[in-house]
């Protein structure tokens, strides 16, 4: 299940899908995000906790990745934008 | 074939070898030191590994590691250092590992001394280790039986997937007799699917003994104890010597066996006919050679250097239809051979009072 | 709405089974499985690994990374990789133990396979406490820390002083790669990431024996949020458990 924000039409940098199947609602994203964009969810999952929420309806996530990089159960998927063909890596 | 002078413990070291085995494991202790010893000389020979483990622990779970991956592996130690293994004992059996583990024993209990005993018969048949499983027990009575005992030991651990004990003494670890390595042909053994060798273009292995539903570690054990029965079915071994005609019984294994078949000798020149049952395998235990001798015979004499333990597999064999008595020494003292003339005589001829 | 095409940047590595774990929220277990699967992918040697699990919360390791697995006897962890090891020397052999397997009753067993230079590596969890069992002492528990068996602190006149085992096993010569490193902030699982291919790359190269400290949070048997069970791993465990590579051999990069 995907924990995406609606966007508007800008272009995002990046962004992350929290897998709330995986997801034990530790918290330990929400402190590490830098932009603070991930929150704890008032929903309660399927296994029972209250999973993390990415919210960033300005588009600020760069794709750190420091959220998936501390999330102990593997929750996090980090997606960027490609950069266009011969453009820098 | 090439006549050897050996002790015990270097002919079960040479015997393991001819049989396959590459992978010792073991720790010093008296009466058995001459093992790892000479496997450290030997196994680099044949390109072997030879490993003086920490402890005897340790040991026990080299061989587990070793025998995971698939290797013909070996410990030995004697009665304390036994005790420590029994955990891994235990572990290996519930994983369903083959190994070969030698018991030279030693007085006890504690530290108790470093001569020969036979004091270790329960902790060898009846567990050792927690839970419910049996190691194959294999009790030789000359260095020569020790050789071949030693080489269908590792063989039988294949076959069942099961540690299988050498149980000796003191006695037999010590004494120099001549040997000959016979090369006997391969039996067909199941290849080792389930061993640890990476998981290269197949699935994973995993060798465990943690179940925690406890169905399923009850269809674990089941397993398991049809091991056991078809041990008991296949793999008794056991010497019957002079029972013919015998009206007496003497009960023996391993050391005080050939003291006993002296002691036979004696008798039987005064007119006592004494016969030797011999157990070679002590688990599975020849129960049926003692039913069957009940209809004949009415004394059973059981004689241990222990304070009596094989006796009362005896018991059970018998199941009350005869008298069964005991006689042991303890502590590392081995009955002479006149001592069983004597105990025998007092049995024959308290009916004849 | 436009169509943004995305790569994926960060996913589960190979090696780690898309398995729910059954570990607790915030339990730094969770992110030392994700750093070793991630680093035998990359070094490829996933086919080649086996692994040895031992008793207490990570016992069941086997159900989460895709390789060959042993589940160890308590402390017995290196003896049974060193069996392993000894017959099969081109497999890659690592042990992944907790404070209770490595630094109590698995301490012999630890020492001398570090002492022998066995050419294998250890992942030594470090959550000053007994985790499975409920919360009891560990040879790691801190002075003053309050466990199941120390309710009112642990007390230096009953029961001694914490062990520093990477310091120790560095002594050893045998010992290729002893690392102390922590899973309670990005900066630090990133670090901590680095040892463990540092280990094990020792490994590869035949150098000896490689340990990687993984100080970790254990919110639950701390009676912590794991947010303040991060905080005591880098307020009060790295005070007394310094972070740092204490043997490096010269080859590895």
């Amino acid at each position: 299940m995907e924990n995406v924000a609606k966007t508007e039409k800008k272009e995002r940098r990046a962004k992350i899908k929290i897998n709330e199947d995986f997801c034990k609602g530790c918290g330990l994203c929400v402190t590490t995000c830098p932009l603070q964009l991930i929150k704890i969810a008032n929903h309660i999952s399927k296994k029972g906790y209250f999973p993390a929420e990415f919210v960033d309806p300005e588009g600020k996530c760069t794709g750190c990745a420091l959220c998936a990089i501390i999330c102990p159960d593997v929750a996090i998927d980090v997606f960027k934008t490609k950069k266009p063909a011969g453009g820098e890596k | 074939m090439e006549k050897r002078f050996m002790t015990g413990n270097e002919a079960i070291g040479e015997a393991a070898v001819q049989a396959g085995c590459r992978y010792y494991f073991g720790y010093p202790i008296t009466p058995q030191n001459e093992i790892p010893e000479y496997m450290s000389k030997r196994m680099p020979e044949v390109g072997g590994v030879f490993l003086q483990a920490e402890s005897e622990i340790a040991a026990i779970y080299m061989v587990f590691g070793a025998s995971g991956a698939g290797g013909r592996v070996m410990t030995s130690s004697s009665s304390p250092g036994i005790s420590l293994k029994q955990e891994g004992i235990s572990y290996i059996a519930g994983a369903e590992l083959p190994c070969v583990i030698v018991n030279i024993m030693r007085g006890g209990p504690g530290l108790g001394g470093i001569q020969p005993s036979q004091s270790d018969y329960f902790q060898a048949t009846k567990g050792g280790g927690h839970g419910d499983y049996r190691l194959l027990v294999l009790a030789p009575s000359t260095v020569q039986e020790a050789v071949s005992l030693t080489m269908e030991a590792f063989d039988l651990a294949d076959k069942y997937r099961n540690p299988v004990m050498v149980l000796g003494d003191g006695y037999i670890g010590q004494m120099m007799e001549p040997v000959v390595f016979e090369k006997k042909p391969q039996p067909t053994l199941p290849p080792k699917d389930w061993a640890i060798t990476g998981a290269k273009g197949r699935p994973t292995k995993l060798i465990k003994t943690l179940y925690l539903d406890p169905v399923v570690l009850e269809q674990r054990n089941l397993i398991l104890h049809r091991k056991f029965q078809e041990m008991v079915k296949n793999e008794v071994q056991v010497e019957n010597h002079l029972t013919e005609d015998a009206e007496v019984i003497i009960a023996a294994y391993g050391t005080v066996a050939r003291i006993a078949k002296t002691a036979i000798q004696v008798l039987r020149k005064k007119g006592i006919k004494a016969g030797l049952i011999r157990p070679i395998t002590l688990f599975p235990f020849p129960s049926k050679t003692f039913e069957d001798i009940t209809q004949r015979v009415s004394k059973i004499l059981v004689v241990e250097m222990s304070l009596g333990q094989m006796v009362e597999d005896v018991k059970l064999a018998v199941c009350g239809k005869v008298e069964v008595h005991f006689y042991g020494r303890t502590g590392g003292v081995v009955p002479s051979y006149d001592e069983i003339v004597a105990e025998t005589e007092k049995l024959v001829n308290k009916e004849v009072q | 709405m436009e169509v943004i095409e995305m790569e994926k940047v960060f996913s589960r590595p190979q090696s780690l089974r898309p398995v729910v774990t059954h570990y607790c929220p915030g339990c730094g277990h969770g992110i030392t499985h994700r750093l070793l699967a991630e680093v035998i992918d990359e070094l490829g040697i996933r086919e080649r690994t086996a692994g040895v699990a031992p008793v207490g919360c990570s016992v069941l390791l086997y159900n989460y990374l895709d390789v060959d697995m042993y589940e160890a006897a308590h402390g017995r962890a290196p003896a049974i990789a060193t069996g392993c090891k000894r017959v099969h020397p081109e497999l890659v052999v690592f042990t992944y133990q907790g404070d209770g397997d490595l630094a109590a009753i698995g301490t012999a067993e630890t020492v001398h396979a570090a002492a022998r230079g066995e050419k294998i590596t250890t992942i030594f969890i470090n959550n000053a406490i007994y985790g499975m069992t409920g919360g009891q002492m560990a040879p790691t528990t801190l002075i003053g820390q309050k466990t199941t068996t120390t309710p009112t602190g642990r007390l230096v006149e009953r029961a001694g002083f914490p062990i520093r085992m990477s310091e120790m096993l560095a002594t050893l010569e045998g010992a290729a790669y002893i690392a102390r490193v922590a899973v309670s902030s990005a900066k630090y699982v990133i670090q901590a990431k680095r040892a463990i291919k540092r280990a094990f790359e020792a490994q590869l190269k035949g150098l000896g024996y490689s340990l990687v400290e993984v100080l970790s949070q254990c919110p639950t048997d701390w009676h912590m949020t794991p947010a303040k069970a991060t905080k005591w791993v880098e307020e009060k465990m790295i005070a007394y458990y310094p972070l740092g590579e204490f043997k490096v051999p010269k080859e590895v990069v």
